[in-house]
């Protein structure tokens, strides 16, 4: 089996459960302790990607600009990645990223629009950088959509297809399937990767189907920092790594210390699968809508689990975390009228 | 009274949308469709509908231009061929209406600033900014005519039915015209503009969110009275223009949540964001008109 990719999550989809208010320094120590456990590929943004900052899902503690620029020249041996979502992030945000010298671009879109993608993957592919087509809530499309999709992405220049379980929805053989069949149809220079999270407890049981489907990076979290019940746990993905005999180059007691040293330590809360956490892989939601939703429970008084199931029922998609305050007050009227 | 005559540049949704509405219009008569495929459905459709159609382009319409006498032409294609089709069509005095991003011209939402470039006197070219900008930055001008406006924000969530290829494919546009608008029009300081398309089933409405953040404690009575205000004037050529809810006050934030809902003229209903588009560009028209009629009864007498 070939070398698996290690990308780590911690400073972009950890960026979820911090509120986007993880520091510079913060950032530098994390990354730089990662780089030294032997981590290739190491993602910084706001969590929603690059131009993220907004009222919508959170200002960051720091613009995109000054954390690529702090972290970037202070690796020795990994490369960082930047995710840009078309409709939130521009082409302008990815030559920034470019000129600082982030290495890969992730173009991220909802699993079946993935024709919003070509503008970005097009200028990331002109300047030569490693480009991945990053499909979300990939559970919502079933197999044959998917590679329809990831195909779009290959035209346009991308060199890697994620299938991105943004809810923690999938369960194993969902992702076999998924991989499997992007594997089957999917030119062999095409590299696959698998995004997790841990909202019903899949993390590491579906990144390794997913290896095993033909998937060779994967997107992993220290301690999980990460939106909803976090990401895979790099941590224990190692240990079950180095268990079946996978490589993947990265030290496990390093990156176990700098979970107990350096991450939990600085978590505004413990990266659990609570009923709410546990509701987003159960109803199949966005998993960074967690805290919106609890923070609507807390104003509007209904509750964060009826919330993001209603939010299920809808098929609302990545980004649509203005739906939520809009109707936390909907739900509140219809009970005040009710009661 | 003798209508203007109008053509209509793109047979695609936005153009065939126009197109229904331009027919039931006092002031606006549709004579010209233009596109580029002879095999298009929307130029089958237009000629069945009565128009003179060609499939060369805005080249196709020049010849006839001054024999049919059009005054009025809108642009329904892209940005990228928006400024030579504009060109063409200003050199034989043509007015341009222009529903493409290319935004050459300046930037018209009309409840917010139509009347403001009237009074500024002939105009060759005007931009209808985005759907996006059309459905929010009255909002913002609702809130920044109350006060001073440091930040507005929209997100703009569609449905992946009433998203066509040229939106797709050049997305960015979108987002930065209507920042660009949500600023020079809505009169916020600084604008961020978010699109979301959505492919449930059945089609959900569009959806808008506008987030402004105000220069100290927002006069709350003063705001949602202006917002309430603002809502008539848009339903006055949207009538599925809806506030949802809000505004809503916390802090400096004032965050409104609506929904448009179309005429279901060419398109279904849940594709407001393709009404608004094209009501706003029929208004504007239709304000053009009266003048040029205006004008042409004053040069009569």
């Amino acid at each position: 089996m070939s070398k698996i990719i290690v990308h780590d999550m911690t400073l972009r989809d950890g960026m979820h459960p911090q509120r986007h208010q993880t520091t510079v320094e913060q950032m530098i120590a994390i990354s730089t302790a990662l780089d030294e456990a032997g981590v290739p590929l190491i993602e910084v943004t706001h969590g929603d990607g690059l131009g993220g900052s907004s009222v919508n899902y959170g200002f960051a503690a720091a613009t995109d600009e000054q954390y690529l620029s702090a972290v970037v020249p202070r690796m020795k041996n990994a490369k960082i990645s930047a995710l840009l979502l078309p409709g939130i992030g521009t082409v302008d945000h990815l030559k920034m990223a470019h000129e600082i010298g982030v290495s890969t671009i992730r173009v991220a879109t909802h699993c079946t629009e993935a024709d919003c993608s070509e503008q970005h993957i097009t200028a990331a592919r002109q300047l030569e950088m490693d480009t991945v087509g990053f499909l979300m809530l990939a559970h919502m499309a079933t197999p044959a959509q998917l590679l329809e999709e990831a195909k779009k992405m290959v035209s346009y220049g991308a060199n890697c297809i994620y299938v991105t379980d943004s809810a923690g929805y999938m369960l194993p053989q969902d992702v076999t399937d998924r991989i499997a069949c992007l594997r089957d149809s999917l030119d062999s220079n095409i590299e696959l990767g698998f995004h997790g999270h841990h909202n019903l407890g899949m993390g590491v049981a579906n990144t390794v189907a997913a290896i095993q489907a033909g998937a060779i990076r994967v997107d992993l979290a220290s301690a999980g920092l990460g939106a909803g019940a976090g990401n895979t746990p790099l941590e224990l993905f190692i240990a079950v790594a180095n268990r079946m005999g996978m490589s993947t180059g990265v030290d496990l007691f390093k990156v176990q210390d700098v979970a107990e040293e350096l991450v939990i330590p600085m978590m505004l809360n413990p990266i659990r699968a609570d009923r709410d956490a546990a509701t987003l892989g159960y109803a199949g939601v966005y998993s960074s809508f967690l805290l919106f939703a609890k923070r609507a429970e807390a104003q509007y008084g209904v509750s964060a689990r009826e919330i993001l199931m209603e939010l299920g029922r809808r098929g609302t998609v990545g980004g649509q975390e203005d739906m939520i305050e809009d109707l936390a007050l909907t739900m509140s009227k219809a009970r005040q009228i009710h009661a | 009274m003798k209508k203007i005559k109008c053509a209509l540049i793109g047979p695609g949704n936005i153009g065939t949308d126009l197109l229904y509405k331009l027919q039931r219009s006092e002031w606006l008569e549709p004579v010209w469709m233009v596109g580029i495929d002879p095999t298009s459905e929307g130029l089958a459709r237009a000629a069945q509908m009565g128009l003179k159609v060609t499939s060369y382009g805005v080249d196709g319409l020049l010849p006839h231009v001054l024999a049919d006498n059009i005054q009025i032409a809108f642009d329904a294609t892209s940005a990228y061929v928006h400024a030579e089709n504009s060109r063409k069509l200003n050199e034989l005095g043509v007015q341009m209406i222009d529903l493409t991003p290319a935004a050459i011209g300046p930037f018209c939402v009309p409840p917010v600033n139509l009347a403001s470039l009237l009074e500024q006197g002939e105009l060759l070219n005007v931009n209808m900014v985005t759907c996006g900008g059309q459905a929010t930055i009255p909002m913002v001008a609702a809130v920044s005519r109350v006060q001073p406006v440091s930040y507005g924000e929209i997100i703009a969530t569609v449905s992946t039915k009433s998203v066509g290829p040229g939106t797709r494919k050049n997305i960015d546009e979108f987002t930065r015209t209507t920042a660009g608008a949500i600023e020079k029009v809505g009169g916020a300081k600084a604008g961020k503009a978010i699109i979301i398309i959505n492919p449930a089933e059945p089609p959900l409405m569009m959806r808008d969110t506008v987030h402004c953040l105000v220069e100290g404690d927002p006069d709350q009575a003063a705001i949602t009275a202006s917002v309430h205000a603002m809502i008539l004037d848009v339903q006055k050529y949207v009538p599925g223009y809806k506030l949802v809810n809000g505004p809503v006050f916390d802090e400096n934030r004032v965050s409104i949540y609506l929904e448009v809902e179309g005429l279901g003229d060419y398109l279904p209903k849940y594709a407001g964001n393709l009404d608004i588009m094209t009501a706003a560009a029929t208004r504007t028209a239709e304000m053009f008109a009266e003048r040029l009629i205006a004008e042409q009864i004053t040069e009569k007498v």
